[in-house]
């Protein structure tokens, strides 16, 4: 018995993995919260390819003697306004335009590392996440991130709420909904960015939409659907890092396989009815899940 | 956002020559109209005719091509879009979304006490005070249309707009909005609908616009449901009977230029056959 607990309690001795433990739930914490306005907003497609995106910028940024952070910072900001106006521009389809600037990036990040080898945090972590190397400076950002993403949605909730649900009546009654969708990219292309090394380019956008498709199939509240998705992304976030330590897998894979447990927890205790509530919740919700069903299947 | 300067007879908004095109042909021509305080208009024309365009630029939301759109300084305006322009499995109550459109004061996210009441009221007023809790999900069409217009209304408009309010509802929602925008109108508040259907929505109006790219005819239903007017709005040859005093139009039938055509024809003009309605 006291093996067991001492098994049990054993990764907590090391620091690096209180750390990545701690990183992962203010991950978790984070992509569910913002996730709440990506799946609402049919935006999951865009979190996965801005996830790519940002991919070129990390290999990058070393290569121009940039730090990390802020050239894949600026590169992410860049991809997500530039995937905005051409979402609100209408004049091309969104859908195949993203696929192209995305794609095209991550496949840019992948000869640059390829071609010049890797300066910056390993390949693989980059993919799909690592329990190693979280650096106090990669908290710091988590924990800034996650304030300032908790402040601009306590402070804009009402704007955000209504150009979510209604943009065009919204921007009739004075909201300036450009300005909100700008504002809802740059909060997700600085959440992809900070949580990318503990959860992965391939496995982030899973963890934008599975605790929030999870709450709305319980809750048909907008506010409880914001703190349940919350709570359970950075629940998920801490069991996936610690099964992660366990089972030496790759963090964002276990955080990802947790957070689909839950889903499938969540679809049978509901006998199927909280898949309803999810209905036009988003084009791409099935999308993406496939194309990362294929990726989580070849890690 | 008071409203209370501006006068009583200038109109809230005024078009005057305005031309306006997607790029392609011109959607509108030479299109000119004053929505005056306090009128209840019914602008009116088959898809495709300018009504949706002249719409979005009474709101502002597009720029005319030609021509200007001058809006009274400060005028408080709300807009009503077609019902299935929102996902209603949003996870959103009655309340919520009502609230939605008044401003927020200060940073703080939940609804002040005054806010609350202000909800309340409003949706009392609309007769669904009891459906306040609820999801959107949950209601009917015609509790829909209450919501939407109370998200309007609690922005205290002098102008409410509305595109197609009775599109895709039933007969007895279509009556019920009716009676409620006839009510709003009553106590002052100026209305602009689109409608293509001219027996259960415009003959009802009292000042209809009809469009076809331009100014076709306006005035009461009496002066514009008239055979010429509806003829070049529709495309189509149609009669007008009366009936309770309302203009009534029925599909006209083809004339018969033959025997057997005759014999036909003198079966469908049989009164039960008749197709009543313009869609």
């Amino acid at each position: 018995m006291s093996s067991v607990w001492e098994m049990l309690i054993d990764p907590f001795q090391y620091q690096f993995f209180v750390k990545g433990l701690v990183a992962a739930s203010l991950a978790g914490a984070l992509c569910g919260l913002i996730g709440v306005y990506i799946t609402l907003r049919g935006m999951s497609y865009i979190g996965h390819g801005l996830s790519h995106a940002i991919f070129g910028g990390y290999a990058a940024a070393p290569l121009l003697g940039v730090p990390i952070v802020l050239g894949a910072g600026l590169w992410g900001l860049a991809s997500a306004l530039a995937i905005n106006a051409v979402t609100r521009s209408k004049r091309i389809g969104a859908d195949a335009a993203i696929g192209v600037v995305t794609t095209a990036s991550f496949a840019l990040g992948v000869a640059l590392l390829t071609r010049f080898g890797n300066k910056g945090p390993a390949f693989d972590s980059l993919l799909f996440g690592s329990i190693n190397g979280v650096s106090a400076g990669d908290l710091w950002l988590l924990a800034g991130v996650l304030v300032g993403a908790v402040v601009i949605f306590v402070a804009l909730h009402r704007q955000l709420l209504f150009s979510t649900f209604d943009p065009e009546v919204a921007a009739v009654s004075g909201i300036n909904v450009g300005l909100m969708d700008t504002v809802l990219m740059v909060v997700l292309s600085m959440s992809i960015l900070a949580t990318l090394s503990i959860i992965g380019v391939t496995l982030v956008a899973a963890t934008l939409v599975i605790p929030a498709v999870v709450a709305r199939m319980v809750t048909d509240s907008f506010s409880r659907m914001l703190w349940i998705s919350t709570v359970l992304g950075t629940l998920c976030g801490a069991v996936g890092m610690y099964l992660s330590y366990h089972l030496e897998i790759p963090s964002g894979t276990t955080i990802v396989l947790t957070n689909a447990v839950v889903f499938l927890v969540a679809l049978v205790a509901t006998r199927g009815r909280g898949l309803s509530r999810t209905a036009g919740l988003d084009d791409h919700t099935d999308a993406s899940a496939a194309a990362l069903a294929g990726q989580s299947a070849r890690v | 956002m008071t409203d209370s300067s501006i006068a009583a007879d200038r109109p809230l908004v005024s078009v005057s020559d305005v031309t306006f095109s997607y790029g392609g042909a011109a959607v509108l021509h030479h299109v000119s109209y004053d929505v005056l305080p306090g009128q209840f208009t019914g602008i009116v024309g088959p898809s495709g005719s300018g009504k949706t365009t002249l719409l979005k630029l009474l709101l502002g939301t597009i720029k005319p091509t030609r021509g200007t759109v001058e809006r009274a300084p400060g005028l408080a305006f709300s807009y009503v879009p077609q019902l299935e322009t929102v996902n209603w499995n949003f996870p959103v109550t009655v309340a919520d979304c009502v609230l939605m459109s008044r401003k927020p004061r200060g940073l703080n996210p939940r609804p002040s006490r005054a806010e609350r009441a202000e909800v309340s009221a409003v949706l009392e007023r609309l007769g669904i005070a009891d459906l306040s809790r609820r999801h959107i999900r949950e209601l009917s069409g015609g509790q829909q249309q209450r919501m939407f217009l109370a998200r309007a209304l609690v922005r205290r408009p002098r102008l409410l707009l509305l595109d197609e309010p009775t599109s895709g509802v039933d007969v007895q929602t279509r009556h019920e909005v009716l009676h409620l925008l006839d009510d709003l109108n009553r106590d002052g508040l100026a209305i602009v609908l689109t409608t293509h259907d001219l027996n259960g929505m415009a003959s009802h109006l009292p000042h209809l616009l009809a469009l076809q790219h331009r100014v076709v005819a306006s005035g009461s239903p009496r002066e514009v449901i008239v055979p010429s007017v509806i003829e070049e709005v529709f495309g189509a040859k149609m009669e007008i009977l009366q009936h309770l005093g309302l203009p009534l139009v029925v599909d006209s039938l083809p004339e018969p230029s033959t025997p057997t055509d005759l014999r036909a024809a003198s079966s469908a003009v049989d009164p039960a056959n008749r197709s009543v309605g313009v869609r």
